[in-house]
């Protein structure tokens, strides 16, 4: 397992390229979430990602760990990034990899999802009527919701 | 009773408003859990009544573990109080 937050950028195809290594990996699944130039209908010119150290790297360690006790996964790496972003920079990154696609997508949803509501970050936007502080959505519980049927 | 040292930590838009990110405090011997040390930082009045009334969207971590109003603290231990989480 690898978990980061750093406030430098990350390659995308070097992370995937590092869990390639194993011959029983399959399948590689990986989202990237990336800031946007609008949210709640205003301009975004840049944001500013606050989180809590130690605490951050804990929360993101059990969510990868309940991630693998539900499925087959093989390696998992997440990299958030924090500090000042703009638009179309990369914020987030899950790659995971296993045998076969489908514990691969899973988990790579269910760990976004879970890292929406779990993990101790903050974004702080700036828009042409000053810095706001974004409110958590409730469709972000919802979707980490919809996994606390079944097991895990 | 030996004085129980905490450490309270404050983050995103509670950090802003309270004008502190950090602080160390002894507490009083009738606070227990999250809930009485909620109810205790409240007693001083302004934005502390305000961001920690009853009903506000705050979340509290005890030693890096999400916590509820019933999670005891105890000496020595880092209550956070954040709003809730909007990373990704």
């Amino acid at each position: 397992m690898t978990v980061r937050v750093q406030t430098q950028d990350f390659d995308v195809g070097a992370e995937i390229a590092r869990l390639r290594g194993d011959p029983k990996v399959g399948a590689i699944a990986s989202f990237v979430g990336l800031c946007r130039d609008v949210n709640d209908g205003e301009a975004v010119a840049g944001m500013s990602l606050e989180h809590y150290p130690g605490m951050t790297e804990r929360a993101l360690e059990d969510i990868v760990a309940k991630a693998r006790s539900r499925w087959d996964l093989i390696e998992v790496s997440v990299v958030h990034r924090v500090g000042p972003l703009k638009p179309t920079d990369q914020i987030v990154l899950v790659v995971v990899s296993s045998a076969h696609r489908g514990e691969a997508f899973a988990a790579c949803e269910f760990i976004m999802d879970y890292l929406k509501t779990q993990a101790p970050f903050w974004k702080k936007e700036d828009t042409p009527t000053g810095s706001r502080w974004v409110d958590a959505r409730e469709s972000d519980d919802h979707a980490a919701g919809r996994w606390k049927t079944g097991k895990g | 009773m030996e004085a129980r040292m905490l450490t309270l930590r404050y983050f995103a838009r509670l950090r802003e408003n309270f004008g502190v990110d950090s602080e160390q405090v002894v507490l009083p011997a009738e606070v227990k859990d999250v809930a009485g040390l909620s109810r205790w930082l409240r007693d001083r009045g302004g934005l502390w009544a305000e961001e920690l009334a009853p009903g506000r969207p705050v979340r509290v971590a005890v030693n890096h573990h999400m916590a509820g109003d019933a999670t005891a603290v105890a000496d020595g231990d880092e209550v956070a109080f954040f709003p809730p989480v909007t990373g990704g």
